[in-house]
């Protein structure tokens, strides 16, 4: 499991990266997306990484150290919000820009 | 560890810790469903704004009196509950950026048309002030960074104003790489909560020293790369020249007086104050930042014909000088890089307000295109050149008393006495002394071209200077009013600054030693 989500937020953030370095603005938020994608899978793993458990707390004499601890998962959702909020903005801006100036590099030349 | 529940209500006069949030966020909320009544929209903002103000000046007055002032959300204590709190360090930000977003208010007045009320210009500038209030009085990391989006969406809003192509350019890149910057700071909070379990500002205070020191530095490293993209220190200034020219002049006046000063806020309370162990390790960094950022952004300010976008470089400059504060965390240190943000928020908004007057005046953006400007208008041309004064650090202004008191920690850091020469620290001098000469050739080159000489470049001589357009009676009283208030505050500040050098110090004390800002949180006597 820690592998499997190791190597996922690796490849998330190593093709958000490279998409970041592209010159086309639709592949700059793509590559913003994955990285953001990448950092939540991230501060979901800080909260332990347990399987085949049910999620909730059972019974009285529970041991919380059995169980995942809930507050990264709430940080991520408060992320995940606030990332797709932003990736939102920018969209509407880059159809903006691209209809305006009828070019979508992000040095907008060709103005 | 006792009741984990708050049981008693927030005594009312603490509330005063989240008015200056709660004050814009609902004026903001409340004037954009009123977006009809245009009438109703600067007066209100006004209002709300100057209610702020007092709220920063009651937080000031309590804090330096009695200590640090805390309020938790809900009913769970700290570390678990949201705390909200104010120490002489955020009190006297909130208080300038209440002041400078006043004035911007103030100065928006003279170009109204027909448009502002609707695009709701009043209700974005609000919440811009309420996220720039929230990163400076929250007491939890996560919560800052919330706050850093409310403050990077509402500066996106304010950038496309208007829709010039220009700005939709400056848009897209001051947001990918603002968004970028919050997105590192992100990962370094899943490691923060991953090594030490809590995000409460008090909480990591305590629990820092025991951390592994490797990993407090990785964690260092993250925030440093964060929040010096915020700051635009120098490898990371890119997004502020190519955005910061193209809203328009007010706007750009008040983004250039509050979103860099977040983020160095954020590095002097994340690196000093909470982790000073990951901070100690980095030192060669952050003093190599400070250097490189002090030397080229002037350079940058000379090489640049565009009027705002050499001012934008000066801006960068100065944040140079507040590095090397961090870089060197001793009282003057200290109290020298609180001072120079209070400075600085002022006489960047000011130089951006008179930059506009300028652009008024001439109709041009290009320095090229201007000059005989002191002929056309000498009250413009007396408060551009004062201003450059105070930002190059000339003795009677506001930038000079700053720019003192690091020297003397960089004399102390540098231990010349004892003829044990930290050479970091000698280059870090040197770096403060060519900044101010470098600013001054910067800021008086741009005063002669536009203002001395006769006529734009490659006029002969004597020939008429560039027609220009007279300023309205409306810019005459809010633009060039405006812009006189804030250089009076300047001056008033500079020829008395007793006042604020002692409040610098006691933000230094507490950042030095933080044990009232843990206690106002109801931490430090629950520690182990």
């Amino acid at each position: 499991m820690e592998l499997t989500l190791a190597i996922a937020i690796a490849v998330l953030a190593g093709s958000g990266v490279y998409l970041l370095l592209r010159p086309r603005t639709f592949q700059v938020i793509i590559g913003l997306s994955l990285v953001s994608y990448a950092v939540n899978l991230f501060i979901l793993s800080m909260g332990r990484l347990r399987m085949d458990a049910a999620p909730i707390l059972s019974g009285a004499n529970a041991n919380p150290a059995d169980y995942t601890d809930p507050v990264p998962q709430a940080l991520v959702l408060t992320a995940i919000v606030i990332g797709f909020a932003m990736t939102a903005l920018f969209l509407v801006v880059l159809l903006a820009a691209r209809g305006l100036t009828g070019n979508d590099h992000v040095d907008g030349k060709g103005n | 560890m006792g009741q984990p529940m708050i049981t008693t209500p927030t005594p009312w006069s603490d509330w005063v810790v989240i008015l200056p949030v709660v004050l814009p966020l609902l004026a903001a909320a409340v004037l954009l469903a009123l977006r009809g009544m245009r009438a109703l929209q600067a007066p209100v903002a006004g209002l709300v704004t100057f209610a702020v103000l007092l709220c920063g000046l009651e937080l000031l007055t309590r804090t330096s009196d009695t200590g640090p002032v805390s309020m938790t959300m809900g009913k769970w204590l700290p570390p678990f509950g949201i705390s909200f709190t104010a120490d002489v360090m955020s009190a006297i930000f909130v208080l300038v950026s209440a002041l400078v977003t006043l004035v911007v208010i103030a100065y928006l007045q003279m170009e109204r048309s027909e448009s502002d009320g609707r695009s709701g210009l009043y209700p974005l500038v609000l919440l811009l002030l309420a996220g720039v209030c929230g990163s400076f009085l929250t007491g939890d990391l996560f919560n800052l960074y919330v706050w850093f989006e409310v403050m990077l969406i509402a500066s996106f809003g304010l950038f496309v104003l208007g829709g010039r192509n220009i700005q939709l350019d400056a848009t897209l890149k001051y947001g990918f790489l603002n968004f970028l910057a919050t997105t590192i700071f992100l990962a370094s909070l899943g490691v923060i909560y991953g090594t030490l379990g809590t995000l409460n500002m008090a909480d990591i205070t305590l629990v820092a020293p025991d951390a592994d020191p490797a990993v407090m530095t990785t964690i260092a490293a993250l925030l440093l790369l964060a929040f010096g993209m915020k700051a635009a220190a120098f490898p990371l200034n890119q997004w502020l020249p190519a955005s910061y020219h193209a809203p328009s002049a007010a706007l750009s006046a008040l983004m250039a007086g509050l979103l860099t000063k977040v983020g160095v806020y954020a590095l002097l309370r994340s690196l000093v104050v909470l982790m000073p162990a990951g901070r100690d390790l980095l030192e060669p960094v952050i003093a190599t930042v400070a250097i490189l950022t002090l030397v080229v952004a002037p350079l940058g300010a000379i090489a640049e014909t565009n009027l705002r976008r050499a001012i934008g470089f000066l801006v960068i400059g100065g944040i140079g000088s507040v590095m090397v504060g961090l870089a060197l965390p001793d009282m003057h240190g200290l109290a020298g890089s609180t001072l120079y943000i209070v400075h600085s928020m002022l006489t960047m908004t000011a130089l951006y307000c008179v930059a506009g007057l300028v652009e008024k005046l001439t109709g041009r953006t290009d320095t090229r295109e201007m000059g005989g400007l002191y002929a056309a208008s000498s009250p413009v041309s007396i408060l551009f050149i004062l201003l450059v004064f105070s930002a190059a650090g000339l003795p009677p202004f506001l930038g000079f008393w700053p720019k003192l008191l690091l020297l003397e920690a960089g004399i102390s850091g540098a231990e010349i006495a004892n003829w044990q020469i930290d050479w970091l620290a000698m280059a870090m001098i040197g770096a403060l002394l060519v900044n101010a000469w470098l600013t001054l050739i910067a800021g008086t080159r741009l005063w002669a071209h536009v203002f001395w000489r006769n006529g734009p470049a490659g006029a002969p001589d004597g020939a008429a200077g560039p027609v220009a357009h007279p300023l309205t009676a409306a810019q005459q009283r809010f633009g060039t009013g405006a812009s006189i208030v804030l250089v009076g505050l300047i001056l008033a500040a500079g020829l008395w600054p007793n006042l604020l050098i002692e409040t610098a110090r006691l933000a230094a004390v507490e950042m030095i030693d933080p044990q009232r800002y843990i206690a106002a949180f109801g931490l430090g006597t629950i520690a182990p």
